[in-house]
């Protein structure tokens, strides 16, 4: 066996979830190898190799990968992917947005969102929003992988000693054009990797009542989150979102804050391994995931909690 | 411009998925169902630019046997003009659904496919970049904002950093968030109207394609349910259980 795992990069650095991505690999077992494709990326490059476990590090450094377009970054992939029984990428929307099309120009099935390894060619997957597990098993000759991060460790981002070989490849299809990016969280802590996440719902009742929930992360070193209705509600940008259709993440303590607890939110944070929430409604379903629940005003609860921290 | 909509029939969102006793699957039997919400999204949009004069004909498809039909119905209902049920009772992967879209959007030639991000069953979020794939055409996914201007379509993608703007040449093929838009209400004029509009009935095997799975489900299971949790009275006795029970702070 041999796995290519696409490496996530900002050109600059390489992304958390790849090193989880990395572990799936290790678990299924046979040398792995990276795909770092970006433009200027030569630190991506370095920062890969040093990754645990990694045998080579194969670098396409162009300017028609600057933006990881999918039209192009797929053509790539086809042309890597031969050589390896297995292609892996997290499950961000880097991804999602590249690899089913890498697989079908293959002409393979995707496997989404493996939360587990059973064997080479036999994985599990959540499908219904997490309300189910389904044991899938693979006849395809290349698996085309993406990864739940949460459900696998991160790789030792050090202590690899990789080779790094250049590659070419890949067409500047011209089909699509990189316009612009709007980073609306710059919060220091990373939410997808916190260990405390603070999450506020459609009880928050507008956007400057989230100041509150920012002040406690602050003192916990937590992360702000958001249920769907809070971030359609304007509240606060997508990025926040934690839920079936946005981010998927499993700190140590999860705070919902005015938060219902919706089957699509849940899927989002029910893996967390400490859950508590804060609702004035007792009936509310988050209550029944909950680990410690507070039947209580959250404009009077959460400045206390913040007072006692 | 003639606009193709891809949709699927799913488990109502707000009814929670049981599994099977058998481990078999997910049990559908009397559950309610509908249109998977993103593609609702898509097929409003659709509207949307119709309405705007960008686009004259609407076709929504669908693909699947018996109250498939239904679904689309309700597509028509909401407004478009009209559907392809491509017929199979085999519960086809993202993959062989790509290739069947494929064949018929290279029948129809529209000018814009669009989808749902994801449909709310299998959470796979792959057919449309698949279809795109097969097409050779453009990509842009989980969008919350559309211009068409000419041959380029501007794009407004929700990716995990925050929002991410590309243009995409067309024909593209455009996987849609929820919230690109809000869709519209279904009035009963419109259903009534819905049962008048032409449905084309494709059967599965007519198309020729190579649509065999590549996976096989070998069991379903229920994820393992959290232990009860217990209610505190107060901020300070949380707090404290935070930091001497739990110990996460």
């Amino acid at each position: 066996m041999s796995n290519l795992v696409i490496v996530e990069h900002d050109n600059n650095e390489v992304a958390l979830a790849t090193l989880n991505a990395v572990t799936a690999a290790q678990q299924i077992g046979g040398d792995i190898d990276l795909l770092v494709a970006g433009e200027n990326c030569g630190a991506v490059a370095e920062a890969a190799a040093n990754i645990a476990g990694v045998s080579t590090v194969k670098v396409a450094d162009d300017a028609k990968f600057g933006h990881h377009l999918a039209e192009n970054l797929a053509g790539l992939i086809v042309e890597v992917a031969g050589a390896y029984s297995h292609v892996l990428v997290s499950a961000t929307t880097f991804g999602k947005n590249v690899m089913p099309r890498a697989a079908a120009l293959l002409d393979k099935a995707q496997i989404s969102e493996i939360v587990e390894v059973k064997s080479p060619d036999t994985f599990v997957r959540p499908i219904y929003a997490g309300n189910a597990l389904a044991t899938v098993q693979s006849s395809d000759s290349i698996k085309m992988i993406t990864v739940r991060t949460i459900k696998f460790e991160a790789a030792a981002a050090e202590g690899g000693s990789a080779s790094v070989e250049t590659i070419s490849g890949g067409a500047d299809t011209g089909l699509s054009s990189w316009v612009s990016q709007a980073v609306s969280n710059t919060d220091q802590v990373d939410l997808t990797s916190a260990k405390i996440v603070v999450s506020g719902g459609r009880g928050m009742q507008n956007g400057d009542n989230f100041a509150m929930l920012h002040s406690v992360a602050d003192k916990l070193g937590a992360a702000v989150g958001a249920s769907r209705a809070a971030v359609d509600s304007g509240f606060v940008p997508n990025d926040f979102q934690v839920g079936q259709t946005g981010k998927v993440i499993a700190p140590d303590l999860y705070i919902a804050v005015g938060i219902s607890g919706a089957i699509q939110h849940l899927a989002g944070m029910k893996e967390s391994k400490v859950i508590v929430a804060i609702n004035n409604d007792s009936e509310a379903p988050i209550f029944q995931v909950a680990d410690y629940g507070l039947v209580a005003d959250l404009f009077e609860a959460v400045p206390e909690l913040d007072a006692a921290l | 411009m003639k606009i193709i909509v891809c949709v699927k029939r799913v488990l109502d969102p707000q009814v929670k998925a049981r599994v099977k006793a058998d481990g078999s699957g997910v049990d559908l039997a009397n559950a309610k169902m509908t249109m998977n919400p993103f593609d609702e999204n898509a097929l409003e949009e659709a509207l949307r630019l119709r309405e705007a004069g960008t686009a004259e004909e609407i076709v929504v498809v669908s693909i699947g046997a018996g109250k498939t039909e239904e679904t689309l119905r309700h597509g028509l209902a909401m407004g478009a003009d009209r559907a392809i049920n491509v017929v199979t009772e085999e519960a086809l992967e993202p993959l062989a659904i790509a290739k069947v879209l494929k064949s018929i959007v290279e029948q129809e030639a529209p000018g814009l496919v669009l989808a749902g991000k994801q449909a709310i069953d299998d959470d796979s979020n792959q057919t449309a970049q698949m279809l795109s794939a097969l097409l050779g055409w453009s990509q842009s996914t989980f969008i919350s904002e559309l211009k068409i201007d000419g041959d380029t379509a501007t794009t407004t993608r929700e990716v995990d950093a925050g929002l991410e703007t590309i243009t995409v040449k067309m024909p593209a093929v455009i996987s849609v968030d929820l919230r690109l838009n809000e869709p519209r209400y279904v009035k009963l004029p419109d259903v009534m109207k819905a049962k008048r509009k032409p449905m084309d009935k494709i059967e599965l095997d007519s198309l020729g394609l190579d649509t065999a799975n590549r996976m096989t489900t070998l069991q379903v299971e229920e994820p393992e349910g959290r232990a009860a949790g217990v209610i505190v009275e107060s901020v300070s006795e949380l707090v404290e259980k935070l930091r001497n029970e739990a110990k996460v702070i």
